[in-house]
């Protein structure tokens, strides 16, 4: 499966990253470059084998709906970007 | 003080040769007359601090084991009030709000914290030239890399900068720079070490280790760093065996395996000499070699280059300049927020990665590979699962070459290729290490050891074993 500038940018577009126009051409061959190397993956017969999620065989475990962490949301909002009023702001997404 | 190891620190500020500040004073000399670049951040003031207040300890007797001992912790471990930047411009600016679970537990002992060492940006990487904040140079020779990801640790610790450091290992990260730079490495079994405040890359095959310069180290750091706990969901609750104890077993009854895959074409010939003297080393101690076979590990390099970066474009979505991290100048909309902060923010190989994950993620593409990938993964774990029926431990290269010029690999597929010796390990969960093994040219070369899950005392007891009839984790860059 080979990617050509078009697939590229909207691969980088879903993954809300920027390409320049410029970096477009040699982005497309080392991504065609990376995949021709997993491409081998569909030559390899897996049969019936399980996928493998998670290298042990464990479940998720559950714990008690109580609160188990103490509200730090100051010193959360002490390295954001921007705040105001007890909030993360963005620019404005509704006029 | 500094060709001490960790063991004999212990010893030393017990018997009051030195103290805990003395120590410290001296590994921060080092490290601020040190051209490796090896540390993101030096907390030369809190390390001071802490070196104070372990000194107190000691002299009340309130100390633990470790109490005093100084360490380098690699960038991707939360550390509260101080920068954590996992090597990228994204967080150049994260000062941590809390404290990972490695680094409390460390903090807990009175441990020093000399500062956070440099490594490939959120771990993605094998020779650390990925790095925002510049590669690290490989102390035995300046022009070459250190390996990656945690290099910056690896470097620190064989330039004896450092008495130990902390590393992660997703496909090869503690193990690969252990090797290249000559000093012990231990990836424990996934679950052993928790995850949490350890900035996510790949999250089913992540795991934190210690790096030091001898398995005896090794042994006494992770029984400080092991253990179940509950903030991390992944993180098994079985009790931690004191690794020191296994370290004088005997090794006449090892069964060692030798996957014939690891040994084909590619493999430097220096290298290759290096792990069969180490091989016939353990014959003299009356260890049984066998030939076994690992036939899927080749696959582990497709397997791995899906699977990771699966996990990783969907781990690193939440680096969006919205609520901690970088965020561009005069953003014109939310979408242009995102945008130009990730591209601005996240380095070229970290770009690749999240578009390869975020294309093999995506409709129409998911069961080709990415369900696909996990049922190689299981193949490759059940050859595991067989070879440890009939042996013990499994031991080949750690990489197929000594370390590398820098600059000199500059394809993305070249630098993958490399790190088909451990990717495995991670695939299948297991545990892993390197230990210095000898040297092709002036280049220390590591052998990597295999266990099944949960066998982190028989690898170390195996090293311990080596080490005690070879010197080569004896030598210092200074000595050449």
């Amino acid at each position: 499966m080979s990617l050509d500038n078009k697939k590229v940018k909207e691969i980088a577009y879903l993954a809300r990253l920027n390409l320049e126009d410029s970096d477009i051409e040699q982005t497309t061959t080392e991504l065609n470059n990376i995949l021709s190397l997993m491409d081998k993956l569909g030559e390899i017969d897996t049969g019936d084998a399980e996928p493998m999620a998670h290298p042990l065989e464990m479940s998720q475990r559950l714990r008690e709906d109580k609160v188990s962490e103490e509200d730090m949301s100051k010193e959360f909002q002490a390295i954001a970007p921007k705040t105001g009023k007890g909030h993360f702001l963005v620019p404005t997404v509704i006029e | 003080m500094h060709n001490l190891t960790v063991a004999e620190q212990i010893k030393g500020l017990k018997n009051k040769d030195f103290s805990s500040s003395e120590l410290t004073q001296h590994y921060l000399n080092r490290i601020n007359d040190s051209k490796l670049n090896a540390f993101i951040s030096i907390t030369e003031d809190q390390a001071l601090s802490q070196a104070k207040e372990a000194d107190k300890k000691i002299a009340n007797d309130e100390s633990s084991i470790l109490t005093g001992i100084p360490y380098a912790h690699k960038d991707i471990f939360c550390t509260q009030g101080i920068k954590t930047s996992a090597g990228s411009k994204m967080l150049d600016s994260f000062i941590s709000p809390y404290d990972a679970t490695v680094t409390r537990k460390l903090n807990d002992e009175n441990m020093v914290m000399l500062g956070k060492t440099n490594m490939d940006e959120f771990a993605m990487g094998s020779s650390n030239e990925n790095s925002y904040f510049g590669p690290v140079k490989n102390p035995w020779d300046i022009s070459k890399v250190p390996g990656g990801s945690s290099g910056g640790s690896a470097a620190a610790v064989a330039a004896r900068i450092s008495p130990f450091a902390t590393g992660t290992d997703t496909g090869g990260s503690i193990r690969q720079p252990a090797s290249l730079c000559g000093i012990t490495g231990i990836k424990p079994t996934y679950g052993r070490i928790s995850r949490y405040g350890m900035i996510a890359y790949a999250s089913s095959l992540d795991q934190a280790g210690p790096m030091t310069r001898t398995a005896e180290d090794a042994a006494i750091v992770l029984n400080a760093m092991a253990g179940f706990d509950t903030n991390d969901s992944t993180s098994v609750n079985k009790s931690v065996p004191d690794y020191t104890q296994y370290l004088k077993n005997a090794v006449n009854d090892l069964k060692i395996g030798l996957p014939k895959e690891y040994f084909s074409e590619g493999l430097d010939p220096g290298v290759e000499k290096v792990v069969m003297q180490s091989i016939k080393e353990y014959e003299s101690m009356g260890a049984k070699i066998q030939e076994v076979s690992l036939p899927n590990s080749v696959h582990a390099i497709p397997a791995y280059y899906i699977v990771a970066p699966c996990e990783c474009s969907s781990n690193l979505s939440r680096f969006d300049g919205v609520r901690y991290g970088y965020r561009c100048e005069h953003p014109k909309d939310l979408n242009d927020l995102y945008l130009r902060s990730r591209s601005e923010g996240f380095g070229n190989e970290v770009k690749r990665r999240i578009m390869i994950g975020a294309y093999a993620l995506s409709a129409g593409y998911y069961d080709a590979y990415y369900l696909k990938a996990q049922k190689v993964r299981q193949l490759i774990s059940e050859d595991f699962k067989k070879v440890f029926k009939k042996v013990d431990v499994i031991m080949g290269p750690v990489s197929p070459s000594a370390a590398f010029d820098l600059g000199s690999v500059k394809d993305p597929v070249s630098m993958y290729l490399a790190d088909i010796y451990t990717l495995s390990v991670n695939l299948a969960g297991l545990p892993g290490m390197s230990i210095p093994a000898g040297f092709s040219g002036n280049l220390p070369v590591g052998l990597q050891l295999i266990g099944n899950h949960w066998s982190e005392q028989l690898l170390l007891n195996a090293a311990h074993q080596f080490q005690m009839r070879t010197d080569w984790h004896n030598y210092s860059p200074a000595d050449r």
